[in-house]
C-alpha cells in the first residue's frame, strides 16, 4: 500500500520540481507588480501605484487602452485574414483538382519551414513601395501572410477528414459548389476552425518581432513593443511597473486558454493527410 | 423518366473505369448495376448523378442530353452507402434540406417531412441528430431525405451493404415496395447479386467497366449470355470446367478422360466454338446424387448449410458442386452416383468467353 502510494507519488514529485521555476516566475511577476520594491525574489510592501499606467499616460508613452486596441486588432485581423483564407485554400486543395496542386502543396511546407526573420529587409522595401511601411495594415498582411501556410495545411487536413458522400450529397439536393462548402463542409469542420483561429489570435497577440521592426510610430505600437520599450528606454528599469504590463500583457491569454483549450488540442488530433 | 446512357466512357487519368457503356432505363424500371468491386458501377451511378463528367459518351434524361447539367438541377435523389446525413443537422433538418434549398415555405415542408418520416417509421426522431441513430434509422432518413423532393430518379449506391444481415432483409422488402408504389424510375448500385436478383426489374452486370448482360433477373439466371455472368449470378455459383466438343451422327457431344456427356438437341450449340475446346456450365440444382445415376463419384467435401448441404464430388479431376437435403446425410469419402440434367446445359467458348448458345 505505501509503496503503491510512493510509487504515484515520484511522477508527481518529479513534475512538481520541473515546473516550479515556471510557476515561482509567474508567482513573482504577480506579487511584485503589487509590491513596493523586491529584493532577489522576495517583494515588500504593498502598491497599487504600478498599475498607474491603467489610469494615466506614461511619460513619453501612448495611452495603454491604444496599444491594447492595436494589439486586439492586429490580432483579431490576423486571425480573421488567416482563418478566411485556409478555410478556402485548404478546401481547394483537399477536394479540387488542379495543375499544380502537388508543387503547392509542397512549397506550402518549404515556406512554413522558411525561417521569416531572413525576410525582414526585403519585406522591409515591399512594405516601403506599397507605402505600408509603419501602418498596422502592412504588419497584418505580413503576419498573416507568414502564417498561411501552417494554417493552409492544418485546414486542409480537417477538409481531408470529411466524407466524400456528404459533398456529393449536398451537391444532389440541390446546393452550389459554394454553398456546399458554406452549409455543409464548414459547419463539419467547426473545431478545426476553431482551433486554428484561437492559434492564430495567440499568435498574433504574442507577436513581437514584426511590429518593433514595422512600427515605429508610437501610436502604432502593440503590447509586446511597449514591454520592449520599457525595458529598453529607461536608465533604470522599473521592474515593478514592468511586471504589472507584463501581467497585463499576459491575463487575456490566460483567459483565452483556460477557455479554449479543448479546441485548441484539436488541431493535434485532426490531424494532416497528403 | 427514361434514362439512356450510349457510349458512355470515363477515364480517370489513363485508367479506364467505364468502358463505351450502352444503357437504357424504361420510365418506372428498377434497374440493379450488379458487379464485383472496382467494376465501374458506381463510376456510372456518379456520372448519372452529375458527380463526375463522363469522359466520353452521354448521359439521356428522356432522350435529352444531360451532361452539362450540374446535379442539382437533374431532379435526382440519392441514397449513399455512407447514409452521408449532414452530421451538424437534426433529422428534421436533414430531411428538408433539399426542400430549404428549394425555398420551399415553411408549412408545406413541415407537412411533406411529416408525410416522409410517418412512411418510413422515423416520426419520433426528428430532433435526434444522424450520431445518435443506428443504422438502420439513418438509412431511412437518408432514404427521407432522397424521396422528399419527389425526384423524377432515384440513385442507390450500396445502400444496404453497411447494415446487419436481418435489417438488410427488412430494408430490401420495404425500398422495393416504396419504389414499386412511387413508381420512381431508380438505378441500385450492389455487388450483392441476391439483392440485384429480388429487388430490380431488369440487371445489368459490369465487370472492368464493360456491360456483360442486361437482362431481368430470371432471363440472366437461365441463359447468360458470357462466362463471367454464369460465374457471377447464383449461389452457389455454376460448375464450370473444360471438355471437348465433337459431332457424331448429327449430335453434339462432349468429352474428356473422365467424363463423356451427350448434349440434347434442345441445346444445340448454335455456334461453333474457335477451338475444339468448351467449357461446360451446369447449375447445383442440375446436379442430383442417386443411385440412378450415371456417373461414379467420390464426395469430395460437405458444407452444412443447416437445412441443406452444398457437396463437392469429384468426378476424376473434375469437381462439381450440389446442393442436396442435409437428412440424407453424406459423408466426405462417401462413393455416390450422381446424374447432370443436360436439359439445362451451358456452353462456353474459352476463347471469347461467350455463350454458344445464347451471344
Amino acid at each position: 500500500m505505501l509503496i503503491r502510494r510512493i510509487k504515484t507519488a515520484i511522477p508527481y514529485a518529479l513534475l512538481t520540481v520541473i515546473t516550479a521555476p515556471i510557476i515561482v516566475s509567474y508567482g513573482w511577476l504577480f506579487m511584485s507588480s503589487f509590491a513596493k520594491r523586491t529584493e532577489g525574489l522576495k517583494p515588500y510592501g504593498f502598491t497599487l501605484s504600478n498599475w498607474r499606467f491603467l489610469w494615466e499616460p506614461l511619460p513619453n508613452m501612448p495611452s495603454i487602452w491604444r496599444i491594447t486596441a492595436n494589439t486586439l486588432a492586429f490580432a483579431l485581423v490576423v486571425t480573421i485574414l488567416e482563418v478566411g483564407i485556409a478555410a478556402a485554400t485548404g478546401y481547394a486543395l483537399s477536394r479540387l483538382h488542379f495543375p499544380g496542386r502537388r508543387g503547392f502543396l509542397s512549397l506550402t511546407l518549404i515556406l512554413h519551414a522558411f525561417p521569416s526573420v531572413t525576410l525582414l529587409i526585403a519585406i522591409f522595401y515591399i512594405l516601403r513601395l506599397l507605402h505600408l511601411y509603419d501602418t498596422l495594415l502592412g504588419v497584418i498582411l505580413v503576419k498573416a501572410s507568414l502564417e498561411l501556410p501552417l494554417g493552409t495545411w492544418i485546414m486542409k487536413g480537417f477538409f481531408d477528414n470529411v466524407s466524400w458522400d456528404i459533398e456529393m450529397a449536398a451537391l444532389i439536393d440541390g446546393c452550389s459548389r459554394f454553398r456546399t462548402w458554406w452549409q455543409v463542409i464548414i459547419p463539419n469542420i467547426r473545431p478545426g476552425i476553431a482551433a486554428l483561429s484561437i492559434f492564430a489570435f495567440l499568435s498574433g497577440w504574442s507577436e513581437f518581432l514584426l511590429p518593433y521592426i514595422f512600427l515605429t510610430s508610437f501610436n502604432n505600437w502593440t503590447l509586446s513593443v511597449l514591454i520592449k520599450r520599457l525595458i529598453g528606454d529607461f536608465r533604470f528599469v522599473d521592474y515593478g511597473l514592468l511586471t504589472a504590463v507584463g501581467l497585463f500583457y499576459i491575463i487575456p491569454v490566460l483567459f483565452f486558454f483556460i477557455f479554449t483549450q479543448e479546441y485548441l488540442l484539436n488541431i493535434y488530433t485532426g490531424g494532416v493527410k497528403g | 423518366m427514361e434514362v439512356q446512357l450510349e457510349n458512355l466512357t470515363k477515364y480517370f487519368g489513363k485508367v479506364l473505369a467505364v468502358d463505351n457503356l450502352n444503357l437504357e432505363i424504361k420510365d418506372g424500371e428498377f434497374v440493379a448495376l450488379l458487379g464485383p468491386s472496382g467494376c465501374g458501377k458506381t463510376t456510372t451511378l456518379l456520372m448519372v448523378a452529375g458527380i463526375y463528367k463522363p469522359t466520353k459518351g452521354y448521359v439521356k434524361f428522356n432522350g435529352q442530353a444531360v451532361n452539362h447539367l450540374l446535379p442539382k438541377d437533374r431532379d435526382i435523389g440519392m441514397v449513399f452507402q455512407s447514409y452521408a446525413l449532414y452530421p451538424h443537422m437534426t433529422v428534421y433538418e436533414n430531411l428538408t434540406f433539399p426542400l430549404k434549398l428549394k425555398k420551399v415555405p415553411a408549412e408545406e415542408m413541415r407537412r411533406k417531412a411529416q408525410r416522409i418520416a410517418d412512411m418510413l417509421g422515423i416520426g419520433e426522431l426528428m430532433d435526434r441528430k444522424p450520431g445518435q441513430l443506428s443504422g438502420g434509422q439513418q438509412q431511412r432518413v437518408a432514404l427521407g431525405r432522397a424521396l422528399i423532393k419527389e425526384p423524377k430518379l432515384l440513385l442507390f449506391d450500396e445502400p444496404l451493404s453497411n447494415l446487419d444481415a436481418r435489417l438488410r432483409l427488412a430494408m430490401r422488402g420495404e425500398i422495393k415496395r416504396l419504389q414499386m408504389s412511387l413508381g420512381i424510375t431508380s438505378i441500385y448500385v450492389t455487388h450483392d447479386q441476391v439483392e440485384a436478383m429480388t429487388m430490380a426489374d431488369r440487371i445489368a452486370v459490369l465487370n472492368k467497366g464493360q456491360l456483360q448482360a442486361y437482362a431481368p433477373p430470371e432471363e440472366l439466371y437461365d441463359r447468360p449470355r458470357t462466362l463471367f455472368v454464369a460465374g457471377f449470378i447464383g449461389n452457389p455459383p455454376m460448375n464450370l470446367f473444360e471438355m471437348e466438343l465433337y459431332q457424331e451422327d448429327d449430335h453434339y457431344k462432349l468429352r474428356h478422360p473422365d467424363l463423356s456427356l451427350a448434349i440434347p438437341d434442345s441445346r444445340k450449340p448454335r455456334r461453333q466454338p474457335s477451338g475444339r475446346r468448351v467449357i461446360v456450365g451446369l447449375r447445383p440444382e442440375d446436379i442430383s446424387i442417386g443411385p440412378e445415376g450415371e456417373i461414379e463419384s467420390e464426395i469430395y467435401m460437405v458444407e452444412p448449410l443447416g437445412r441443406d448441404d452444398i457437396i463437392t464430388c469429384k468426378i476424376g479431376e473434375i469437381k462439381v458442386q450440389t446442393v442436396v437435403d442435409s437428412r440424407l446425410g453424406y459423408r466426405i469419402g462417401d462413393k455416390v452416383r450422381i446424374s447432370f440434367n443436360m436439359e439445362k446445359v451451358q456452353l462456353y467458348d474459352p476463347q471469347t468467353e461467350l455463350s454458344l448458345l445464347w451471344a
